[in-house]
């Protein structure tokens, strides 16, 4: 997986038929400070995440192993929101300082 | 996903059998703040009957055979979405169809 930040929203109404719903999120890569860097990336948000919080995204053939994504055409998910991380014993970011 | 605008098509009229009657179009990928293109093209399957000049987003690896059209196909990037609007930090930063005023 790798971390993300919620940076916007994409909305797409005329959506291939195997993935009508779902609310789609415009993600970046970010560093483990949540500091945002690298691609951006259109994630369908599983877990309700919300603008300025990190996120795990999972890609590729995983992303359709879950209920939702299962045989669909979807190959970004984010999978989980970030509340913490540690870095060599130290906690470089925490969610609601971290925004 | 990654976000690209349609800048053109592909025709190929001596291809593999199983993706003749599919429809191929030229892709650049976009910075999505800016929607500059990033002069990164690629060929996508189109699965929502997308235009020239409008962003799309797509699917690429095994995802892109997960549509009716590319199930079983020789396809790697397929077209899933038109985009209507793209939302950045609570500001709209592109509106299908809205009048661009410069």
């Amino acid at each position: 997986m790798i971390l993300a930040k919620v940076v916007g929203t994409v909305v797409a109404s005329q959506k291939n038929d195997g993935i009508t719903g779902g609310k789609y999120l415009l993600v970046r890569a970010c560093d483990t400070r949540g500091r945002e860097k690298g691609e951006y990336l259109v994630a369908l948000d599983l877990v309700g995440s919300g603008r300025g919080e990190v996120v795990l995204i999972s890609q590729g053939s995983s992303a359709r192993q879950t209920e939702f994504t299962y045989q669909k055409a979807i190959d970004c998910v984010i999978v989980g929101i970030v509340d913490r991380i540690e870095e060599n014993g130290q906690v470089v970011f925490r969610k609601e300082e971290g925004r | 996903m990654i976000l690209a605008r349609v800048v053109g098509t592909v025709v190929s009229t001596r291809k593999e059998e199983k993706i003749k009657g599919i429809k191929f179009l030229l892709l650049e990928k976009i910075d999505p703040v800016t929607l500059q293109g990033k002069g990164d093209y690629l060929v996508a399957m189109d699965c929502v009957g997308a235009g020239k000049g409008e962003i799309v987003f797509y699917v690429s690896g095994s995802s892109a055979r997960m549509t009716a059209i590319t199930e079983g196909k020789p396809s790697d990037a397929a077209i899933v979405a038109i985009v209507d609007e793209i939302e950045v930090d609570g500001k709209v930063v592109y509106q299908k169809d809205a009048v661009v005023t410069t």
